[in-house]
């Protein structure tokens, strides 16, 4: 396999005293969409802008797109595109004066118009920033990350405030993307966005990753699968590890008895379940 | 180098598209040349020499304006870009930091220039001031007060923490300055311990070598001791920038 994108061993920082990343590692491959999931605090946005070169590491090895970010050289910021989880560009200036001029700091850079087809802004390109609305912002600090045609696009939660189908709009654009083949990190704290867009997920808490894998194998991780239904109107719930035995013997009993399971309901955790588990485990801890 | 042109074109472009920048830091001083000039029309006594109070303020103003643009409004602006993530987001980009702040400070000094060309037509115009005794060495004079100021303005924004008060916080230092640097009128007859504070600012010094120039054609550096005073303070300011100067918002 070719060299991953990005390569972290180890990698500790903490801020006053206070550990902020406690020794995590993890690979993420080139072309891979690569999710951290956590609570707000776990540690996410000091890894990703230790990653960008923000931010200074106090140990561990970190090598990304084969620099190191802890220096930053120019070379690297050619080829990386960040979206900072707040910012709010010059407003005065229409979307198509502020590509252009992040364009300009490029060797390397794709076509102004190109960026907006795909970030589906092309219609807006003439409007003063300060005119478009939250969604349509984020779409100009995306595009704005992508116009120097990066191989590694930076995420931070991308989505945070979104409505529903302006989501949806922004999964799909980063969806197309990947089908670029640039490789993604992404941060977030929706399970759902992790689950739809990311390849691999990695769930930190409190500085640790406490989960590493596909958004499968993490369900495939998580607890027993739960049996639903209602006798006479009162929910009962069976939670096991061998549904098929158990789905089998209800079942059996109930045709034997002539009766129905009503609201007959088999469910295996979702993300979210393994994941409000972890955050449960760690208040438990607390 | 290309950058540089760049970026000027960009901060240009940003600069006269935003309607608070082109009042307060190029309208103003325009306007409170013409307010000031109305109410004095004597002339001024300056050291027993008797000045037009059209030039006394046009020189007066060439300072204020100076300050105004370079210190004032840089500090504001780079405070705002900070704050809002700007800066922040350029310095993932391959731009280099010298290169920004570079292009940053010669927008600042087109500005400037501008504004200095509109009082002086504005002056003439409208007052009969007088053009410049010392044509170059009044470029070089706005030129050393842009840089200077410029300095301060840097390291004014490395200690102000929000974007709210930054506005506030510069005009609480500026305005002082300029009343007491004799902007506004000659500073002869201050009180003896305002005069102790007049004399250490950069805008005092700053006035004196504009004086110079501007009403008796000395050249720049004719008054060595008020350049490097001037100088000195800039340095200061790009001393604390150094060491302060965050390009990340305050969490």
């Amino acid at each position: 396999m070719a060299q991953p994108a990005i390569a972290v061993q180890d990698l500790r920082k903490s801020y006053d005293g206070n550990t902020a990343l406690g020794g995590i590692s993890f690979e993420v491959a080139e072309g891979e969409v690569f999710g951290l999931l956590g609570p707000n605090g776990a540690g996410k946005t000091t890894t990703v802008e230790i990653l960008e070169g923000y931010r200074t590491r106090d140990a561990g090895d970190v090598t990304v797109l084969g620099f190191d970010p802890g220096e930053a050289p120019r070379a690297f910021r050619e080829r990386i595109g960040v979206v900072l989880q707040q910012s709010e560009l010059v407003s005065n200036l229409t979307v198509r004066e502020l590509l252009r001029i992040f364009a300009g700091y490029y060797s390397q850079r794709r076509d102004v118009d190109e960026v907006l087809d795909l970030v589906g802004l092309a219609d807006k390109k003439n409007a003063r920033i300060k005119t478009l609305s939250g969604g349509q912002r984020r779409r100009v600090d995306l595009a704005v990350a992508l116009v120097g045609d990066p191989d590694l696009v930076f995420l931070d939660e991308p989505t945070t405030g979104f409505d529903p189908a302006a989501r949806r709009t922004a999964w799909d654009m980063i969806r197309s993307l990947r089908s670029l083949g640039k490789t993604i990190l992404l941060t977030t704290h929706y399970l759902d966005e992790a689950q739809q867009l990311a390849d691999r997920v990695a769930v930190i808490r409190s500085g640790a990753i406490v989960r590493l894998g596909t958004p499968e194998e993490l369900i495939g991780a998580g607890g027993p699968v739960e049996i639903r239904f209602r006798r006479n109107g009162e929910p009962i719930v069976i939670e096991t590890e061998e549904p098929t035995r158990a789905l089998h013997e209800l079942t059996s009993q109930a045709l034997a008895d002539g009766r129905e399971l009503e609201q007959l309901e088999v469910r295996r955790p979702t993300l979210e379940d393994v994941y409000l588990e972890l955050v449960q485990e760690e208040e438990g801890e607390g | 180098m290309r950058l540089v042109v760049h970026q000027l074109g960009a901060e240009q472009r940003m600069f006269w598209r935003s309607r608070e920048a082109a009042i307060f830091i190029f309208i103003f001083p325009l306007l409170l040349y013409s307010l000031l000039s109305s109410v004095y029309s004597q002339d001024i006594t300056v050291n027993g020499a008797k000045v037009a109070s059209a030039d006394f303020l046009l020189a007066g103003l060439f300072g204020y304006g100076a300050a105004n643009t370079a210190f004032a409004g840089l500090a504001i602006i780079l405070v705002g870009r900070r704050e809002t993530g700007t800066l922040k987001r350029l310095r993932a980009t391959p731009l280099p930091p010298a290169t920004y702040i570079v292009a940053v400070i010669l927008s600042t000094l087109v500005v400037f220039a501008i504004q200095a060309v509109a009082l002086l037509v504005l002056g003439s115009a409208l007052f009969g001031a007088s053009m410049p005794a010392n044509v170059l060495g009044f470029a070089g004079a706005i030129v050393l007060g842009v840089v200077c100021f410029a300095g301060m303005g840097i390291g004014a924004a490395a200690l102000i923490r929000s974007a709210d008060g930054a506005s506030a916080v510069v005009n609480v230092v500026l305005l002082p300055m300029a009343f007491l640097s004799g902007s506004f009128g000659p500073r002869t007859d201050l009180p003896r311990f305002l005069k102790a504070v007049a004399d250490v600012l950069p805008l005092t010094y700053f006035l004196d070598i504009v004086n110079g120039v501007y009403l008796h054609g000395e050249s720049l550096f004719s008054d060595l001791r008020a350049v490097a005073i001037v100088a000195a303070w800039g340095v200061a300011g790009v001393v604390v920038a150094l060491r302060r100067f965050s390009w990340m918002p305050n969490e």
